[in-house]
């Protein structure tokens, strides 16, 4: 018998329904992944399962079982008896999903007060022993710590072990590893696994990511506005999905392109021992010591090449990449630009420099500003360069947006436009003025796979087409095989490797890349 | 969405007819609201007299509008002047930063030390009660609160990446003040107006009360009600009209206030 | 937490320097010669040009100042120019009335506008979250003297349940002096309730949102437990601050309402001293108002890691 059974589940906000008809079950031991991109209603289902729908939401209809019980039929003290014991959630964001004001002891050992009658040592005993099994080190002092003692990566880990704490039969996991760095990633959904094996829990995984359904499970169910597309054992339907969205989705996973070769040519911007370092918190008297977050790399570019600059999170490449802009001063070292030092000029000298360079931001949410038009935002970088009339400045930028499948859009704000869109006006901002070295900083990390595989794609084609050097700083290797020339990998603000990408990706030379990529899921066989 | 459009109508209302009122009172009121006739003294209400009379025998209901004047053009002006400070100090200090934000960042803290209502009473004290003694007095009393909103605003919209965009740009920083920051400062400065318009009134009332503010024979609602005090048992309604008057002011500002929160909160989106 | 409470400490000395010298040189801002003000029609060249060597009136400001400081840190606040009393002494003296009104309408408006809110953001959207809000508003916009004079009115002078004019001292009739503050506290909670409420609901709503309460309730932790033991802590934080702010507008604006009910209190003497131009008393009083404004801030900081516990490791 199933233990989870959901049949014509309908979840609505307000007049619309975000889920139609959903119906899927969960067998006892089993790992169900709901797959699906934003929007999908992946995460509403899971909420709608525990019972737990944000303000806004509502469950209009349809069965939810567990364990052949009725939940929505439940008396609500009933149904706080059954939350813990009988499914345990584990949050997306491990910044918020513990108490800030509460010791880890305490928020630990109160679902163990509620749904046993173990005493007061016995609880702490059990959380001790939980702490230690999921890799807290010396668990007993930290049991007084509070949340924000820990890095994001340790809080997952006591909000995994606060939840497995009272053994649920049922698991729900809502991208349980989406705020954490690839590495970290890949030892909390292990230990996840792990847990769930001993104690014979069932999960349900609310992920994006095709990677973790082929690598952790059993069976995914593929959701899309609010349906599922497709539904069977994860392997096979991974390997030959049936329906389109699927197929799209597994289109969207990430492919190693032909390798190129760069004409020689001398570097067209080179860092030489390039240091920078965060200014101390200061004080009126007393300034505290720098904070090095890069240190003395040396790093060259040639014209038209792609390099992917990689590393974790305080790896230091954001930094790097700012400062290749000198948009962060350096600390130490210089920078070269086609064989002229900019490292120190500043105003009308620097301009050159700025007219030549541009960048791509991560969030595309915040690098526009919300009250211009999207005509004028990629109109004003013309403003710079003399002798371009208004008239013309506009029109380059309705050109511009053409280019980047965006005409007839000008007039709108950037609220009015979708993630991919707005990251394109960004990517046509930062080209409008032909740049010979485009920075481009996680440029599609917050976007959806099927949108982010078209951005690759345009990034991709305007770069052969225009023929800019690019520095791609990002933490996904798949992107970096999509796109890449050369790849540099940093660690704790040093590079650590360097090389073709083939020769890095197939060869990694150092424990550091090598750990990043066993780390990196992409699909299994 | 509904509370929203209930606070603008009901806010707007209370606030228009305020202002109605005083926009009348500058071209007609039915008495001279400063003309003493003692042989009228205390009068209950009357088709001649709609609200009764006061001690000297004038006429409630043109001093009521006659406030109404002097109270909205007291609060207009005082925010102005906390606004005019408040903004070139809060712009200096969270652009500039270094040692201007240092050195304003300790003066506006200092006078953030001192109750807002108590530092007026200091600077009245200095500058004498008038009527541009009460605007310059509450105008840099509320300077503070202006300068901090301003300059937690600009530190926060500086640190966007459209700002940075346009350094990276080659955007001069005058240029990605003006074009990039200022105009994002607009939406938590109205906000802020529209509550200290209502401080504004209730401070100045509040010390007209105390006979600090605009001097007499000069009618506010802070002042009738001070002089009323003394004949609460013979006539109340010379007491409860002008409180009445504030209240419904002040309670129209702040459903104002809510509703431009609501619309022009970021957080909920542009 | 030491070392916080130690920083907190030492970060509150300059404030204190720099509020008591913009008392000292706002004082120093008032046209006229104070040396004149005090002597009056009996002033002789002489006399004047004695009280100022007195004074100290003669030396540079910033060595007036220091001597200022040096006597106020000793307690001596100077003479009043109307009375010749003490200053010191006269301000403990009125301060009594005034911190015990100040102190239980803040009290009793807290304990009333955080729970309240709480309910209110717990149920938000429902008849009781309007009705909570709307009266907030309502009250947040009625001035508290027009508030104290309309209670006046009915329970002293139509009901007569309390007396209209005077105060005596707890120490003499503690029943009869409950009876003269019971009008003012009321009022001035009352009108505190108004932003309580509002700024506990909104705080609340916040919390209510975030991952920690889902948390909690899928741990299965009873709603009454979410709100006392998850939502409280951290959703009182910013009320807490709140509250600071709301004890010194009160002390701000306290004359206010001892003058309608009055009352012999601080704000009294600082408005009767702005008007007798008594610029000693005046000095005195809003330094000492000042103080204890920075002093109630400096508590609240010091109190604000038990509820929030991030603020002290930063």
């Amino acid at each position: 018998m199933s233990l989870l059974e959901v049949a014509g589940l309908r979840i609505a906000a307000g007049a619309r329904d975000i889920v139609r008809d959903l119906s899927f079950s969960v067998a006892e031991g089993e790992t169900l992944a709901l797959v699906g991109e934003s929007g999908s209603g992946k995460s509403a289902t899971a909420r709608a399962v525990i019972g737990l729908l944000p303000p806004g939401l509502r469950h209009a209809g349809g069965r939810i079982a567990l364990a052949g019980q009725d939940l929505s039929a439940l008396p609500p003290a009933t149904l706080r008896a059954l939350r813990g014991p009988g499914m345990g959630m584990v949050f997306q964001e491990p910044m918020t999903s513990l108490n800030p004001a509460q010791r880890i002891g305490a928020q630990m050992a109160e679902g163990l007060a509620l749904h046993t009658t173990l005493d007061a040592a016995a609880r702490k005993r059990a959380c001790i022993a939980m702490l230690e099994r999921v890799g807290i080190t010396d668990p007993e002092r930290r049991l007084l710590a509070y949340p924000h003692e820990f890095s994001g990566g340790m809080r997952q880990r006591i909000m995994l072990a606060s939840v497995m704490l009272l053994r649920p039969r049922l698991l729900i996991a809502d991208e349980p590893t989406t705020a954490l760095d690839t590495l970290t990633q890949a030892e909390v959904l292990a230990l996840m696994k792990e847990l769930a094996r001993e104690q014979g829990s069932s999960i349900l995984l609310i992920t994006h990511d095709l990677g973790l359904v082929s690598r952790h499970a059993d069976r995914a169910l593929v959701m899309q506005s609010g349906q599922a597309v497709e539904e069977g054992p994860a392997a096979p339907l991974l390997a030959a999905p049936r329906h389109a969205y699927t197929r799209a989705l597994v289109a969207a996973l990430p492919r190693r392109g032909p390798a190129r070769v760069i004409p020689p040519a001398p570097p067209l911007i080179e860092a030489r021992s390039l240091s920078v370092a965060y200014p101390g918190r200061g004080g009126w008297f007393r300034r505290a010591a720098p904070m090095p977050a890069v240190q003395s790399v040396s790093l060259s570019i040639h014209p038209g090449e792609v390099v992917a600059l990689v590393g974790g999170s305080g790896s230091g490449k954001t930094t790097l990449g700012r400062a290749m802009l000198r948009l962060l001063p350096a600390s130490g070292g210089s920078l070269l630009f086609g064989g002229q030092d900019v490292t120190a000029r500043s105003g009308p000298a620097l301009l050159d420099f700025r007219l030549a360079c541009q960048i791509v931001f991560q969030d595309p949410y915040s690098s526009l500003d919300p009250r211009m038009r999207v005509r004028d935002i990629v109109a004003e970088p013309l403003r710079l360069p003399a002798g371009m009339a208004p008239a013309d400045r506009l029109a380059r930028a309705e050109a511009m947006l053409a280019e980047v499948g965006l005409a007839g859009l000008g007039d709108r704000f950037p609220h009015a436009l979708s993630g991919g869109q707005r990251q394109r006006v960004a990517i046509a901002r930062a080209l409008v003025r032909n740049p010979a070295f485009v920075v481009a900083d996680e440029a599609v990390s917050a976007l959806d796979a099927t949108v982010r595989q078209q951005v690759i794609a345009l990034l991709r084609d305007q770069q052969r087409k225009r023929g800019f050097a690019c520095l791609f700083v990002t933490h996904d290797l798949g992107v970096v095989e999509e796109i890449a020339d050369r790849v540099v990998v940093m660690q704790h603000g040093r590079i650590v490797e360097e090389g073709p990408r083939d020769q890095v990706l197939d060869a990694p030379a150092h424990d550091y890349t090598r750990a990043l990529l066993a780390a990196s899921v992409r699909l299994q066989g | 969405m509904k509370r929203l459009r209930l606070n603008l109508v009901i806010g707007g209302t209370l606030m228009g007819a305020v202002l109605a009122l005083a926009v009348l009172a500058l071209a007609w009121t039915p008495y001279d609201p400063v003309r003493t006739n003692l042989r009228r003294r205390l009068r209950p209400p009357s088709a001649e007299y709609w609200l009764g009379t006061d001690e000297f025998g004038r006429d409630v209901a043109s001093r009521l509008m006659a406030g109404a004047v002097t109270s909205l053009g007291v609060a207009a002006a005082t925010v102005l002047v906390a606004l005019a400070i408040g903004i070139a100090i809060g712009l200096a200090s969270g652009f500039l930063r270094g040692w201007v934000d240092r050195v304003l960042g300790a003066v506006n803290d200092t006078l953030l030390a001192f109750p807002g209502i108590l530092l007026a009473l200091g600077l009245l004290a200095v500058i004498g009660p008038s009527r541009s003694g009460i605007v310059l007095a509450l105008g840099l009393a509320y300077a503070p609160t202006v300068a901090r909103v301003v300059r937690g605003s600009v530190l926060s919209i500086r640190e966007r990446e459209f700002v940075e965009a346009s350094r990276a740009l080659g955007n001069s920083e005058g240029y990605t003040l003006l074009r990039h920051v200022l105009p994002h400062t607009a939406a938590p400065v109205i906000v802020l107006a529209t509550s200290l318009f209502g401080w504004v009134i209730l401070s100045e009332s509040a010390l007209s009360f105390l006979g600090l503010g605009v001097p007499p024979p000069a009618a506010t609602w802070g002042n009738m009600l001070a002089s009323a005090r003394p004949f609460m048992a013979e006539a109340p309604l010379l007491s409860i009209a002008p409180g009445a008057l504030i209240a419904m002011c002040l309670l129209g500002v702040n459903l104002l206030g809510d509703a431009l929160r609501d619309l022009l909160d970021p957080r909920d989106g542009a | 937490m030491a070392l916080y409470v130690l920083k907190r400490l030492l970060a509150a000395i300059p404030t204190l320097l720099l509020v008591a010298a913009s008392v000292f040189f706002l004082m120093r801002l008032i046209p006229g010669d104070p040396a004149l003000l005090i002597l009056g029609d009996a002033a002789t060249p002489e006399s004047v040009a004695d009280l100022r060597a007195a004074m100290g009136l003669d030396r540079s400001l910033p060595v007036q100042f220091g001597l200022w400081l040096s006597q106020v840190a000793a307690g001596d606040l100077g003479l009043s120019i109307t009375s010749g009393e003490a200053v010191g002494p006269l301000i403990l003296d009125r301060f009594g009335v005034t911190a015990a009104i100040v102190l239980a309408a803040v009290a009793i408006a807290a304990l009333v506008a955080v729970p309240a809110g709480m309910l209110a953001a717990w149920r938000q959207g429902s008849w009781g979250d309007i009705a909570a809000v709307s009266l907030a508003t309502l009250l947040l916009s009625i001035p508290s003297f027009w508030l104290g004079l309309i209670l006046l009115l009915v329970f002293g002078l139509k009901l007569g349940w309390v007396p209209v004019v005077g105060y005596v001292t707890f120490a003499e009739d503690a029943w009869a002096a409950l009876g003269y503050i019971a009008l003012p506290v009321a009022t001035l909670a009352l009108v505190e309730i108004g932003v309580l409420i509002r700024m506990a609901r909104a705080s609340t709503i916040e919390v209510l949102r975030l991952d920690y309460i889902a948390h909690a309730r899928a741990k299965g932790v009873p709603e009454h437990r979410v709100l006392l033991r998850h939502a409280f802590p951290n959703a009182f934080a910013p009320t807490l601050t709140l509250l600071g702010l709301v004890l010194g507008n009160l002390l701000g604006g306290i004359a206010v309402i001892e003058t309608v009910f009055t009352l012999p209190g601080l704000g009294r003497l600082l408005v009767e001293a702005i008007f007798a131009r008594d610029y000693p008393v005046i000095q005195g009083v809003m330094l000492f108002i000042a103080l204890v404004y920075v002093g109630v801030n400096l508590v609240v900081d010091l109190l604000y890691p038990v509820f929030d516990p991030r603020v002290a490791a930063s």
